[in-house]
C-alpha cells in the first residue's frame, strides 16, 4: 500500500477515535461527578440529614433540613418573579410587536443570559440588602428571578413559534381576539414546550451559588418568614466544604448529591413531559 | 337576482402586499345563500380575494386592500375585524381542529361568543356537528381529541365549529385539497345542503367541484377577476377567450 494511503487511513481512524473519546469524556465527566458524590456524600446522607438542623461542629449527626426548605424557599420566590415576566415577555416578543423593538428585547435578553451571577448578586445586594440592612430570602429571591427572566423569555418564544399559523387563524375566524386567540389557543398548544424550558429554568438556577452569598447568606437554623438571612443548599455546600472539619466535608459532598440529584430529577422530567404523548 | 339578494358588494378592490399588487380593480357581488366558487390557476388571487372578506389577510403584515365591499350595506373594510369574522365563518385549506376535544372545538366560538352556556350549549354543539352530517360518526367520543379523527372527519368538524356561531356567510378555501375523493364527496354533499341557511365563497382548484357545487363562478387571472357568471354559463359558454382555454386545459 503507498504511504499515502497509509497515512490517510491512519488519519481517518485518529481523527475517529478523537471525536469519539471527546463524546465519551463528555457523559463521562457527569457520571464521574455523580460516582464521586455518591462515594463521598453518599454515607452522610440518611433520614436525619434531609430532616435535621445542622449540629454545631465536633457534634455528630445532623443535617440540613433548613437548607433545602430555605432552597425551596428561595426558588419559590424567584420563580414569582421570573416566570410571570419571562412568560409574558416571550409572549409578547412570538406574538406582538413590530420589526425593532422585538429585536432590542431579544438581543437584551440575551446579554441578560450572560450577565455573570455574581453580578447579579451585587445588583440584588445593592436595591434590596442595603436599603433593609440584613441578609433576607427577599434579596435572594429576586437575584434568582431575575436571573430566570431570560431563559424563560427565549423558551416561552421559541414554544409559542412551534404552533402553526393555522391554529391562530382558526380562531381568528371564529371571532376570537388576537389575546383570546393566545391564551385560549396558542399557549395551550404550547404548554408542553413552555412547562418545560421553566422547569428547566428552575433547575439552573437552583445551583446559583454566588447571587446568594451576599443576598440570602446563611442561616444554621430555621429561617422564620421571608424576612431574615435563609440557609441554601449551594451555600451550604461552599461553607462547609471550605470548612476545617472532616465530618462537614463529608456532608458537604451530601448536600451536593441530593442538589445534583434534585436537578437531574427535573431535567428527567422536562425530557419526559416533551417526549410524552403531545396533544397533535 | 333581485338586488337586495346581495350580501357582499366588492367595488374596485385592489390588495397589495407590501409594494406588490396581487388584485387589480375585482368587482363582484355575492349573492344571499347562493353557493360562489372562485377558480384560477395558483397564484391568481383567489386565495387573497377570499381573505378579504373576513379580513384575514391583516395576520400578514404590509398587506392591505383598497376600495370598497359593501356586506349587508356596512363597510366591510373599516368594521371592527373581530365583529366582522363573527359574522364571516372560514375554513382552511386543511384541516386546522383545535388540539382540545372534539367538543370544546365546536363549542369553542360560542364560548368566545359567550352566548350559550350549559345545556343550552351542549345542545348547539349537537346541532352544529349534525348540519355537518358529523354527529353520528363522533356523537359517543366528543371528549376525545379532535385529532383522533381522519383528514375528511377534521374538516368536518371544522366546518361544523364554523356553523356553530351561526354565521351569515361561510367563506371556504380550498377545503378538499388535502382529503380524498371520497372525503370530498362528502363535504360537497354537505355544503350543498348548507346552501339555504348560509351563502358561501368556495375557492377550489377542482373545476369540476365548482361545477358540481356552484351556483355562481368567478374566473381570476394574475390578479384580475376575468369573468363572473352563473356557473353553467362559466362553463359551457364562457365569454372571454382566457376562461374557455383555462376550463378547456389549455393551460393552468
Amino acid at each position: 500500500m503507498p504511504w499515502r494511503d497509509i497515512w490517510r487511513k491512519f488519519v481517518n481512524y485518529f481523527m475517529f477515535s478523537l471525536t469519539g473519546i471527546c463524546a465519551l469524556v463528555t457523559v463521562g465527566v457527569l457520571f464521574f461527578i455523580l460516582g464521586y458524590l455518591v462515594w463521598n456524600g453518599g454515607s452522610s446522607l440518611s433520614w436525619a440529614f434531609l430532616t435535621h438542623l445542622p449540629t454545631p461542629v465536633g457534634e455528630p449527626g445532623g443535617g440540613m433540613a433548613n437548607a433545602i426548605v430555605g432552597s425551596a424557599k428561595l426558588l419559590l420566590l424567584a420563580s414569582l418573579i421570573g416566570i410571570p415576566i419571562g412568560f409574558l415577555g416571550g409572549v409578547y416578543l412570538a406574538e406582538f410587536g413590530g420589526r425593532s423593538f422585538p429585536f432590542v428585547v431579544r438581543y437584551t435578553a440575551d446579554l441578560l443570559n450572560g450577565v455573570p451571577s455574581i453580578v447579579m448578586g451585587i445588583f440584588a445586594y445593592t436595591i434590596v440588602v442595603l436599603p433593609m440592612k440584613h441578609f433576607s430570602a427577599f434579596a435572594g429571591g429576586l437575584a434568582l428571578g431575575v436571573m430566570m427572566i431570560p431563559i424563560a423569555v427565549r423558551s416561552t418564544e421559541e414554544a409559542l413559534r412551534t404552533v402553526p399559523l393555522m391554529l391562530r387563524e382558526g380562531a381568528l375566524a371564529l371571532g376570537a381576539s388576537k389575546w383570546k386567540t393566545i391564551a385560549t389557543v396558542v399557549v395551550p398548544a404550547a404548554r408542553k414546550g413552555i412547562v418545560t424550558g421553566i422547569i428547566l429554568d428552575i433547575a439552573r438556577v437552583a445551583g446559583e451559588t454566588a447571587p446568594l452569598l451576599f443576598t440570602a447568606f446563611s442561616n444554621r437554623f430555621w429561617s422564620p418568614g421571608w424576612n431574615q438571612p435563609t440557609a441554601s443548599l449551594p451555600v451550604m455546600v461552599f461553607t462547609y466544604a471550605i470548612s476545617p472539619y472532616e465530618d462537614w466535608h463529608r456532608q458537604a459532598w451530601a448536600a451536593g448529591l441530593v442538589l445534583l440529584t434534585l436537578v437531574l430529577v427535573a431535567n428527567v422530567a422536562a425530557k419526559l413531559s416533551v417526549s410524552g404523548r403531545s396533544a397533535r | 337576482m333581485a338586488a337586495d339578494g346581495v350580501k357582499m358588494r366588492v367595488s374596485g378592490l385592489d390588495f397589495y402586499y407590501g409594494p406588490k399588487q396581487t388584485l387589480f380593480d375585482v368587482n363582484l357581488q355575492i349573492v344571499t345563500n347562493r353557493i360562489t366558487a372562485l377558480i384560477g390557476p395558483s397564484g391568481c388571487g383567489k386565495s387573497t380575494f377570499l381573505r378579504t372578506l373576513n379580513r384575514m389577510y391583516e395576520t400578514v403584515p404590509h398587506a392591505r386592500a383598497e376600495g370598497e365591499i359593501l356586506f349587508d350595506n356596512e363597510d366591510l373594510l373599516t368594521m371592527d375585524p373581530v365583529a366582522l369574522r363573527r359574522r364571516v365563518g372560514m375554513v382552511f385549506q386543511r384541516p386546522n381542529p383545535f388540539p382540545k376535544s372534539i367538543f370544546d372545538n365546536i363549542a369553542y366560538g360560542l364560548r368566545v361568543n359567550g352566548t350559550y352556556r350549559g345545556a343550552a350549549l351542549q345542545e348547539k354543539v349537537e346541532k352544529s356537528l349534525r348540519r355537518a352530517a358529523l354527529w353520528d360518526e363522533v356523537k359517543d367520543q366528543l371528549h376525545k381529541s379532535a385529532y383522533a379523527l381522519s383528514g375528511g372527519q377534521q374538516q368536518r368538524l371544522c366546518i361544523a365549529r364554523a356553523l356553530a356561531v351561526d354565521p351569515e356567510v361561510l367563506l371556504l378555501d380550498e377545503p378538499c385539497s388535502a382529503l380524498d375523493p371520497i372525503a370530498t364527496a362528502k363535504i360537497e354533499e354537505l355544503l350543498y345542503s348548507l346552501q339555504d341557511q348560509c351563502t358561501q365563497v368556495i375557492v377550489t382548484h377542482n373545476m369540476q367541484q365548482a361545477a358540481r357545487v356552484a351556483d355562481l363562478t368567478g374566473f381570476f387571472l394574475l390578479g384580475k377577476l376575468i369573468e363572473f357568471n352563473k356557473t353553467e354559463i362559466v362553463f359551457k359558454t364562457p365569454a372571454k377567450k382566457e376562461t374557455e382555454d383555462y376550463i378547456t386545459g389549455r393551460f393552468g
